[in-house]
Order: structure tokens, then C-alpha cells, then sequence
């Protein structure tokens, strides 16, 4: 997995509450068995007319913030199916921080697995943010000192600490679970034995 | 969590799946069952594929398309894409060895109707799929909760998942229900009430006395929307009625493992004094039927109210997406939910896809007809339901109506296969998800009880149940 470690840049400003997955990538590009070229698709219904145009207005195509590696969005970002196109969409963009005062909890897990750095923040920082986002002023995110750098003001974030440390090393969830190999040998024959009907064969 | 302290059943089951609690807090969780689809899993297969990581399990895991597939002429999916997208999923099983349910096979269907319909799905069970509806197991008294693509592959690689405990919230619902009320508009009142963020952290435990005199199909359409209240699973106790559910069928426990399955999940209920982080209260008779009228599942009124005015809005951001909603809505502020006309109904999906629902349309539209200017499609959650429905007539009553009767699928629920809503169209549907765009580019949904869709398929426009002749 990529690692995570420090960014700096405009950040894209998107004062809407409860951004759905189906908002940020919908149904039609979930046909894909690939991981990546989901960027260009990203917000589409908001991104283009029906005609496949690009909506000028909207914030992704405008300049610089079709270049935004942060957006700072409204409460209960990624809400809705479980889909990891959705994270998958927002880096294949470029997007590798999102700001928000909440996430649903699946897209956030999410994120975690695809090197991007969900951010929560209170509703007074939200605004601060969005206001300086709006005005095109360079965020800088600092991962190890857990801080949000833009106009003269320093803002704090938390995180859980082995997230943290996941996304600065760039580790893998499941080579670290190999190690514990040994402990779900054991469980199982456990089980096994406690309650066997729980692992008749589905055949 | 201490061993002697009194638990909930979401503690009870986290205790018996804990494989190690971690340094760094996070626990290694067993799972017992995965269920897996053809969109959420190639690239988790892709994933192991790289790492060369044999499935841990096979045996374990059970897969289906569901989304991506035709409800007619399905010999041959003329989208190219979703074609490939099932094939992978066909041949990603053969190769690991994982049983899969086809396309041709009776038991195909949308994959949290066919875990309970084939008894895969048990009380005390850890269950996931790379799909958010999986909460829907939860009516079983089983931890069941949707991942994403990576957990897939690692639960296909390991399983186990990495997790940190959720807090536990109750909610209590107390009293019967009052007539033309269904378990849909229990839980649309409760995501009213609490809103989309209010179960985020959380796992909701339905209990009182209404969840507990429902039937297994009903508990199923309130554990399904928990996500849709931000929880990322619901759990209900489980009783007589999840014990004789679930008998019989053709994976529930042997005979000779019944008597010791029935004694462990007769330990599984919440202990009385046990702790939760939230509780909430609700008077059955607080409860309407209940219609969605905006793009969030949030955005609940009874049948009997109106389209309510953004300028009532508690904030300023909420005054926003209100009028953003009734704009993509095309609603005006004031007008009466049952003036609402309608030109789509859709009734299916692993909210309302199940025999019961289609019983219920059924008996309401027996020897009428939907209104000349809708059109009704009626997708059973299963070829089993399917089957159950074709051999108790009800598709005759069905058809009769001027329903189109189709083959199991998640369908327009999500409208990944041809089943959409053009541009404009206004849609009566049982499922779970109102946001834009969801049903089709443009689609505006009304989500309600199938009840409620049945009557307003005749009548045209949004009805009330309880008015309905």
C-alpha cells in the first residue's frame, strides 16, 4: 500500500452534507475488475451534463482545484454502500486527504486500505477550512505531527495510532495478520469442537 | 469487557469470535461465513492472486451475482461489462474452489435473501460481504456488517478481519403496530428519528415487544436499513421465531447438532442488566407509514403529511440540502405526499424481495389493476421466492394486476443491470436507498413499505394503506 505521510496543496472546497458513494462514483462504473482508472468518473453525475460535457462550474473542473489533492467536504462524508471504488475513484483523481466533521464508517475503513487520510475535525474548524479552501489557500497536512497547516492557522486532528502508523509505513493489513497464523489454527480447532455445526461444508 | 460483568448479544458474540486482541487495540475477529458477489470481488481475488494467497476457507464462503444481472432474457447479459464481471465471478470460485450459485440455478438470488433462505446464516454467526445491506443477517442474532474490497481479500485470505469493538445502542420499540404500520416503516421512522449519522460507531440492537412479535422476513427489512441510519450492523435477539425459521433448511445445524446449536444460541440474548453506550424508546403508536419525500434516507414523513418547507430547517446547511433535494425531487414545499403521482413502481430488493412482501402486494391487488399511466415490476429477492410465489398463484394475481413479472435480482434497487428510471421519472419503491441518481440518472425515489406501493401502483399517486378500498 502507498504510503501517507505529508501534503501540501489548494484543497477543493464541497459544502454539501451526506456525499454519498453513489454520488462520489456511481453504479454503471462498478462493471470495472480493475482497481484503478476510476478518476475520471469520480463525481460524475455532478462532473457532467448529459452529454458526457464537463459541468464548468462545478469545483472539480475548475482550476486549480481539478489539480486538489485534499477536499473539505460537509458532515457524513462516504455514506451508503460499502463500494471501495469510491476511495479507489478519489486517488485514481489525485485525492489523498479528505476533511470532514464525520465519515461513515465503512468509507473511512476504506480509505485506510488505499493510503488515503480521512481527517475529522469540529464544526467551527470545518468552516475555517472551507472559507480557506473557497479563497484557494495552500493546505499543508502533516501526518506524524497529526496537524492541518493553511493561513497562519495550525489545526490539530486525531487519529487512531495504529491507522497512524499503517498509513506512515504503508503496511499491509493482511501480510501483518499472516503473522498470527498460529493463533486462528487454534481458534478454529477450538470451534471445531464447541460448535461443530458452524463449520459444516457449504458445498 | 469483562467476563463477568452482564453483556449485550453484540458483546457476547465479539468475545467468542476473538482470535487476539492486538498491542495496538485492534482485535483480530473469526468469521465464520462470507458471502461474496461479482462486484465488490475481483479485484480482492486479483489481490491474491498478485500475493499468490490461497483461499483460507473455501468452504466457508458462498457466492452469487446478483447485482449486475438481467431480470429477463438473462441466457445471454448483452452488457458487456457485467458479462465479464459474472464470468470473472464464475471462474474466480471454480478456481479456489468456492460454491457458487448460478445464474440457471434455482437458489440464485440477491446474496442476503439467499444466506437465510439456505440457513447459511445462524444466530451467534460473524458473517460479512463486501456489500452494506449485510447487516440484513443481524435479524438472526448474528454480527453481520459490510466491507470493502481489501477486507474481502483479506477475509478470503485469512478468515479473520481486523477490527476495534463498536459501542452498543439499543432501541427499543414497545407496543403492536398500529394497522396499515410494517416493519419497513418502523425502521424509515427510526432513521427520521435518528438520522443517517446516528448509528455511525455503532451496532443497533432492536428490541421490545413490536421487533419481537414480527416474523423473520420483517426483522430482516429493519436489520437491512441500519446501515442506512450509519450503523454498520443491526442485531435482534434470537427467539422462537429465528429457532423455527431456520429448521430444516438445507444448511441450518444437522439433527444430531440441534439440541447443542438451540442450547448455545438460547445463551446468546442480551443479559437484562447489560450496558448500552445509547438507548432509545419508541411508542409503537408514534409510528405512520412512512414515505421518503427527499434524497436521504433521512428525509421521512408519514403518508399523511406534506412535503415539508426547507425555511422550517433547524440550520443553515440543512435548509441547503433540503432545497438541493426537493429541487433533484421536483417537489414543491406543502403539497400533499398523497397528491405525490407516480410513473414507475418497483417492488423487490434484500429490504422487501422476500415471500411475505409479495404475499402482502399480492392480497392488495388481487382483481385490480395499477393505474393506466404506471408501470409495475415486481423482481423476487430469490428463484427460490420466485418458485414459492409462481406455486401459490401469486404471480397470476400479479400479472393480472399488470405487474411484469421478472427473475431474482437486485434489479433497480441499485439499477447496475437495464432496470432504471429515465430522467424525471418518479418511482414507488420498496427498497432501501433514495439518493440521487440511485435508481437511474435523474430517477427521483420514493422509498416505502411494499404495502404502500401496492396501493399506489392503483391508484397512481403515493396512498395511504389505510384509506385503500
Amino acid at each position: 500500500m502507498d504510503k501517507f505521510i505529508s501534503l501540501k496543496g489548494v484543497a477543493a472546497p464541497l459544502p454539501i452534507v451526506n456525499i454519498d458513494t453513489d454520488m462520489i462514483i456511481p453504479k454503471q462504473f462498478l462493471k470495472t475488475i480493475k482497481r484503478t482508472g476510476l478518476g475520471i468518473s469520480l463525481f460524475y453525475e455532478m462532473r457532467y451534463d448529459h452529454q458526457g460535457q464537463e459541468i464548468k462550474d462545478f469545483i472539480l473542473n475548475t482550476s486549480p482545484f481539478n489539480q486538489s489533492k485534499i477536499l473539505v467536504a460537509g458532515n457524513n462524508f462516504g455514506c451508503g454502500s460499502s463500494r471501495e471504488h469510491a476511495p479507489w475513484s478519489l486517488k485514481d483523481f489525485g485525492i489523498t486527504c479528505i476533511i470532514s466533521t464525520s465519515f461513515a464508517d465503512i468509507f473511512y475503513n476504506n480509505c485506510f486500505q488505499n493510503g488515503i487520510l480521512p481527517i475529522v475535525v469540529s464544526p467551527e474548524n470545518s468552516k475555517k477550512l472551507m472559507s480557506l479552501a473557497v479563497d484557494q489557500k495552500e493546505f499543508e497536512i502533516d501526518l506524524p505531527s497529526q496537524s492541518i497547516s493553511v493561513g497562519g492557522e495550525k489545526i490539530g486532528f486525531e487519529i487512531e495510532e495504529y491507522r497512524k502508523q499503517r498509513l506512515l509505513e504503508g503496511l499491509d493489513d493482511i501480510s501483518i495478520t499472516m503473522n498470527y497464523e498460529q493463533n486462528i489454527t487454534d481458534y478454529e480447532s477450538q470451534q471445531k469442537k464447541n460448535k461443530p455445526w458452524i463449520f459444516k461444508d457449504i458445498k | 469487557m469483562n467476563t463477568g460483568s452482564p453483556k449485550t448479544l453484540f458483546d457476547k458474540i465479539w468475545t467468542d469470535h476473538l482470535v487476539k486482541q492486538r498491542d495496538d487495540g485492534t482485535s483480530l475477529l473469526y468469521i465464520d461465513k462470507h458471502l461474496v458477489h461479482e462486484v465488490t470481488s475481483p479485484q480482492a481475488f486479483e489481490g491474491l492472486k498478485i500475493s499468490n494467497r490461497p483461499v483460507r476457507r473455501p468452504s466457508a464462503t458462498v457466492a452469487v451475482a446478483d447485482h449486475n444481472v438481467p431480470t429477463i432474457n438473462r441466457e445471454n447479459i448483452k452488457d458487456e461489462q457485467s458479462r465479464i464481471q459474472v464470468q470473472t465471478l464464475a471462474n474466480n470460485t471454480k478456481e479456489h474452489g468456492i460454491e457458487y450459485f448460478e445464474l440457471t440455478d434455482r437458489r440464485q438470488g440477491i446474496v442476503h435473501i439467499i444466506g437465510p433462505e439456505q440457513g447459511i446464516t445462524q444466530p451467534g454467526m460473524t458473517i460479512v460481504c463486501g456489500d452494506s445491506h449485510t447487516s440484513t443477517h443481524g435479524a438472526f442474532g448474528a454480527l453481520a456488517f459490510g466491507i470493502g474490497t481489501s477486507e474481502v481479500e483479506h477475509v478470503l485470505a485469512t478468515q479473520t478481519i481486523v477490527q476495534k469493538p463498536a459501542k452498543n445502542m439499543r432501541i427499543s420499540v414497545n407496543g403492536a403496530l398500529p394497522f396499515g404500520v410494517t416493519s419497513k416503516d418502523l425502521i424509515l421512522y427510526i432513521i427520521g428519528q435518528i438520522g443517517t449519522a446516528g448509528g455511525n460507531g455503532h451496532v443497533i440492537e432492536y428490541a421490545g415487544s413490536s421487533v419481537q412479535s414480527l416474523s423473520m422476513e420483517a426483522r430482516m427489512t429493519i436489520c437491512n436499513m441500519s446501515i442506512e441510519a450509519g450503523a454498520r450492523a443491526g442485531l435482534i435477539s434470537p427467539d422462537q421465531t429465528t429457532f423455527d425459521y431456520l429448521k430444516g433448511r438445507p444448511y441450518a445445524p444437522a439433527e444430531e447438532y440441534w439440541a447443542k446449536a438451540l442450547e448455545y444460541w438460547s445463551t446468546l440474548p442480551s443479559d437484562a442488566d447489560a450496558h448500552y453506550d445509547k438507548e432509545i424508546i419508541i411508542n409503537s403508536l408514534e409510528i405512520d407509514p412512512m414515505v421518503t419525500w427527499g434524497t436521504s434516507p433521512e428525509d421521512v414523513v408519514s403518508v399523511q403529511g406534506l412535503v415539508p418547507d426547507p425555511s422550517s430547517a433547524k440550520t443553515e446547511n440543512k435548509k441547503k440540502s433540503m432545497e438541493r433535494s426537493l429541487e433533484y425531487m421536483g417537489l414543491t414545499p406543502g403539497t400533499k405526499i398523497t397528491d405525490i403521482k407516480l410513473d414507475k413502481i418497483f417492488i423487490g430488493s434484500c429490504t422487501n424481495g422476500r415471500i411475505e412482501d409479495l404475499r402482502n402486494v399480492a392480497a392488495i391487488v388481487k382483481d385490480k389493476k395499477i393505474a393506466d399511466h404506471v408501470e409495475g415490476m415486481i423482481v423476487p429477492g430469490s428463484g427460490l421466492v420466485k418458485k414459492q410465489a409462481e406455486e401459490e398463484g401469486l404471480d397470476i394475481i400479479l400479472k393480472d394486476a399488470g405487474f411484469d413479472w421478472r427473475e431474482a435480482g437486485c434489479s433497480m434497487c441499485l439499477g447496475m443491470n437495464p432496470d432504471q428510471l429515465k430522467p424525471g421519472e418518479r418511482c414507488a419503491s420498496t427498497s432501501n436507498r433514495n439518493f440521487e441518481g440511485r435508481q437511474g440518472r435523474g430517477g427521483r425515489t420514493h422509498l416505502m413499505s411494499p404495502e404502500l406501493a401496492a396501493a399506489s401502483a392503483i391508484k397512481g399517486s403515493i396512498a395511504d394503506i389505510r384509506e385503500f378500498k
